[in-house]
């Protein structure tokens, strides 16, 4: 029996020791505690969401300023980033107003999802359950929407998968749309397993676009926040987008049936319901932002903000390196110059 | 032979009731405590990892996961007989708790091939569907007959306390390192080592007079148990039972649609119903030893009816909260390791752990097929509706199990 409990009391500290140095490891490749990026350029400056002409994003740059909100100048992407104090895991600018989703620590995962003036400043914050994987603002920056994964459902039944998608206004929160009335094809739809996520707002700052998941397929939905009725449109429709002309979507469509990362981004015309396959070929697992209304920007693993053009046409080209989360709020208009493809394509 | 009993030493109150439950008992404990820290603790980011980390379509998941749910059933049933032909338990458990602390690994080997991934999960499944059956046929062999409620109830207990904190250890990693899903694997790896480790050390087989009579143990035996009354009545109340439960998962969905619970809490019901589960295991054991264990076992669907009941309105708030916690809770603690021990001694010991097998299989199928029957009922007459013909079944079945319990 003696010989069994030193053999324990070894083996226990010898995994603890194996645990503690491989947390140890994983804790160096933390980016915010790896020394900064020299090549990555930093120009002094606040970031101000009504300054015209800019990119807002999220600094992925390794250092201390990793998961910042950051801007770029749109004329010149790879410039120097000025780098905000407000840290977000996604965040998203429209019409000067900012919108902040954030982990918030504590044992199990809940986040923080927060407006902020244009100096980024947090206004109006609600706590919310989940992970943050989307959020956005309505084109005036008044409706904010998020999804968030939520994973303590798995104490309640292995291995399901949940999202929960909020939507919040100056004077009202709903952290929870699922329960919206939902018609699949003309038909009332009931069912437990129904998930929206990805939540794109009109000019009417009332319709929304979202993707609703039952019965293992995906559909667009177009919702009435008022009215609290959904819709489906169309299958095969994940995280769309709608162009600030209120005309097309841009989603994600799934074209490989197995693998990881199996989507290839889509424009979908609301008139004619025709769809245009983009020229980005890699896989877009994000929820694109329109630029202006002929380009679109989204976040490639690295992470990096590649931008393509939003009528299938030209290539993908990068526009800023360890950056994700883009959204151009202030862009300026149709009239905004985008830099051509050149020499900025360095992939 | 129950070991412990033996070598107890200390104060031992008069009477049989008093006796503390066997070592082996408690080291099996103390292996399912590691091993559910190690798989709970997977079980609660899997999904993450797989949707976030990997960028798998989340529907893809659903079909990866389904397509592995049905494995354990088949697993378990040959495990278990195969278990009994060599009168090995201990050894098809270890080699269960082996397989799945090998693939907590693979999960970090496969990366994102769907394929890998795939034949890992069902590595993980098969080992959890090996060691359930050897691992309750030991609990039942290591305990005196008056005893056996009490032991699972120990176990049970401890096997809880496993299933709490492995969701907490993960998150708690996942917020030191983010996005360190690899380091939760590697943890929970740990963990599952140390847990097999336990069970070389600590758990003795079972070695009886029954080793030598070997002859007569077959999968045509094992279905054989159920020509008898006793256990072929256990099982098919237990699976009749299993037919009209509402799953877990349904108990927190109603509840938070009823309660509207701030989100960010959600999380935290099923750690009340655990809690509640833990703290009763063991008093649940010791009466169910005293009263009957088919008695409590259909004592816990009946307060398992109490949180239907209170889900459907017939309270509100606060009240309705802890009343459904603690009778979802309470539930759990009647009935799991209860239902375990009610079988004990209606299975001759060379063929216990094909018997627990059986039972075991039929109960996890018969809550499946009620899981895919109340979406079905949800999808088309609504959650209320639902709800309310669930819990009249549920009622009926449970009344009718008292009655005939009653009759015997």
């Amino acid at each position: 029996m003696k010989t069994k409990l030193s053999i324990t009391a070894i083996a226990v500290v010898l995994l603890a020791a194996v645990a503690f140095v491989y947390i140890k490891q994983a804790k160096a490749n933390d980016p915010r505690d790896m020394p900064a990026d020299v090549s990555v350029a930093v120009e002094p400056g606040p970031v101000t969401l009504t300054d015209p002409g800019r990119l807002v994003f999220r600094n992925e740059a390794p250092g201390p300023d990793h998961g910042k909100v950051a801007s770029v100048s749109l004329a010149d992407p790879q410039g120097p980033r000025r780098v905000g104090q407000l840290r977000c895991d996604r965040f998203y600018t429209a019409a000067g107003r900012g919108l902040c989703l954030a982990d918030a620590p504590g044992p199990l995962p809940s986040a923080t999802v927060a407006f902020t003036d244009a100096g980024l400043v947090s206004q109006k914050s609600v706590d919310i359950a989940g992970i943050p994987n989307r959020a956005k603002l309505s084109a005036d920056g008044t409706v904010a929407s998020w999804t968030t994964f939520v994973t303590g459902d798995s104490y309640a039944r292995t291995g399901t998968f949940s999202t929960r998608t909020g939507i919040m206004t100056a004077d009202e929160v709903d952290t929870n749309i699922e329960d919206m009335p939902l018609r699949v094809g003309g038909r009332q739809h009931r069912a437990d397993d129904v998930n929206f996520w990805g939540v794109t707002v009109a000019a009417d700052d009332r319709t929304f676009y979202a993707t609703v998941a039952t019965g293992g397929q995906t559909h667009l939905v177009k919702a009435d926040q008022q009215a609290w009725q959904a819709e489906t449109l169309r299958e095969n429709v994940e995280c769309p987008s709608l162009s600030p002309d209120g005309t097309r979507i841009a989603f994600k469509k799934r074209v490989a049936q197995d693998g990881a990362r199996p989507w290839r981004e889509h424009v979908l015309d609301l008139r004619t319901m025709v769809e245009t396959p983009l020229a980005e070929t890699r896989s877009v697992d994000d929820q694109v932002v329109w630029l202006d209304d002929r380009t679109i920007a989204y976040t490639l693993p690295g992470p990096e903000i590649w931008a393509v053009p939003a009528d299938g046409s030209g290539a993908a080209r990068l526009l800023v390196r360890h950056a994700s989360s883009p959204s151009a709020g202030y862009a300026s208009g149709p009239s905004s110059q985008l830099p051509t493809p050149s020499g900025s394509s360095s992939k | 032979m129950y070991i412990a009993t033996a070598r107890q030493s200390g104060p031992r109150q008069a009477g049989s009731s008093g006796r503390i439950v066997s070592a082996n008992v408690i080291a099996l404990g103390a292996v399912s405590l590691v091993t559910d820290i190690s798989s709970e603790m997977v079980t609660a980011i899997l999904p993450l990892y797989l949707v976030l980390g990997l960028g798998f379509s989340p529907l893809q998941f659903g079909i990866l996961d389904g397509l592995y749910s049905g494995v354990t059933a088949f697993v378990r049933v040959i495990g278990g007989n195969v278990a009994d032909r060599w009168q090995r338990r201990k050894l098809v458990a270890g080699i269960g708790y082996g397989v799945s602390a090998l693939a907590k690994l693979g999960l970090i080997g496969a990366g994102g091939s769907a394929s890998t991934l795939g034949a890992v999960l069902a590595a993980d499944r098969t080992g959890k569907g090996l060691r359930t059956a050897p691992r309750d046929a030991l609990i039942s062999l290591s305990s005196a007959p008056d005893t056996v409620g009490r032991a699972f109830g120990v176990h049970r207990a401890m096997d809880t306390v496993g299933a709490l904190l492995g969701p907490l250890v993960a998150f708690v990693l996942l917020w030191t390192v983010a996005g360190g899903y690899d380091v939760v694997f590697v943890v929970s790896f740990c963990f599952a080592v140390l847990g097999v480790l336990l069970l070389v050390l600590f758990v003795s087989d079972h070695s009886g007079p029954v080793k030598q009579a070997k002859d007569g143990v077959s999968l045509k035996a094992a279905f054989g148990l159920l020509r008898d009354a006793g256990f072929r009545r256990v099982c098919s109340w237990a699976v009749l039972l299993g037919l009209v439960t509402v799953g877990d998962s349904f108990v927190y969905l109603l509840l938070q649609s009823r309660l509207d619970i701030e989100p960010a809490y959600f999380a935290v019901l099923p750690l009340g119903t655990a809690a509640v589960y833990l703290t009763l295991a063991v008093p649940a054991g010791r009466v169910a030893d005293k009263v009957g264990r088919w008695k409590m076992f259909l004592l816990g669907h009946v307060a398992l009816f109490v949180a239907y009941i209170a889900l459907l309105g017939a309270v509100d708030g606060v009240l309705m909260l802890c009343l459904v916690l603690l009778a979802h809770g309470a539930f759990y603690a009647l009935t799991d390791g209860v239902l375990m021990a009610a079988a004990t001694p209606l299975l001759p010991e060379k063929l216990r752990t094909s018997g627990m097998a059986l039972l075991q299989t039929g109960q996890a199928v018969a809550k499946m097929i009620s899981a895919v029957f109340f979406g079905m009922a949800w999808t088309v007459w609504g959650m209320q509706t639902a709800v309310i013909v669930s819990t009249v079944a549920f009622g009926l079945v449970v009344a009718v199990a008292w009655v005939r319990r009653a009759q015997r």
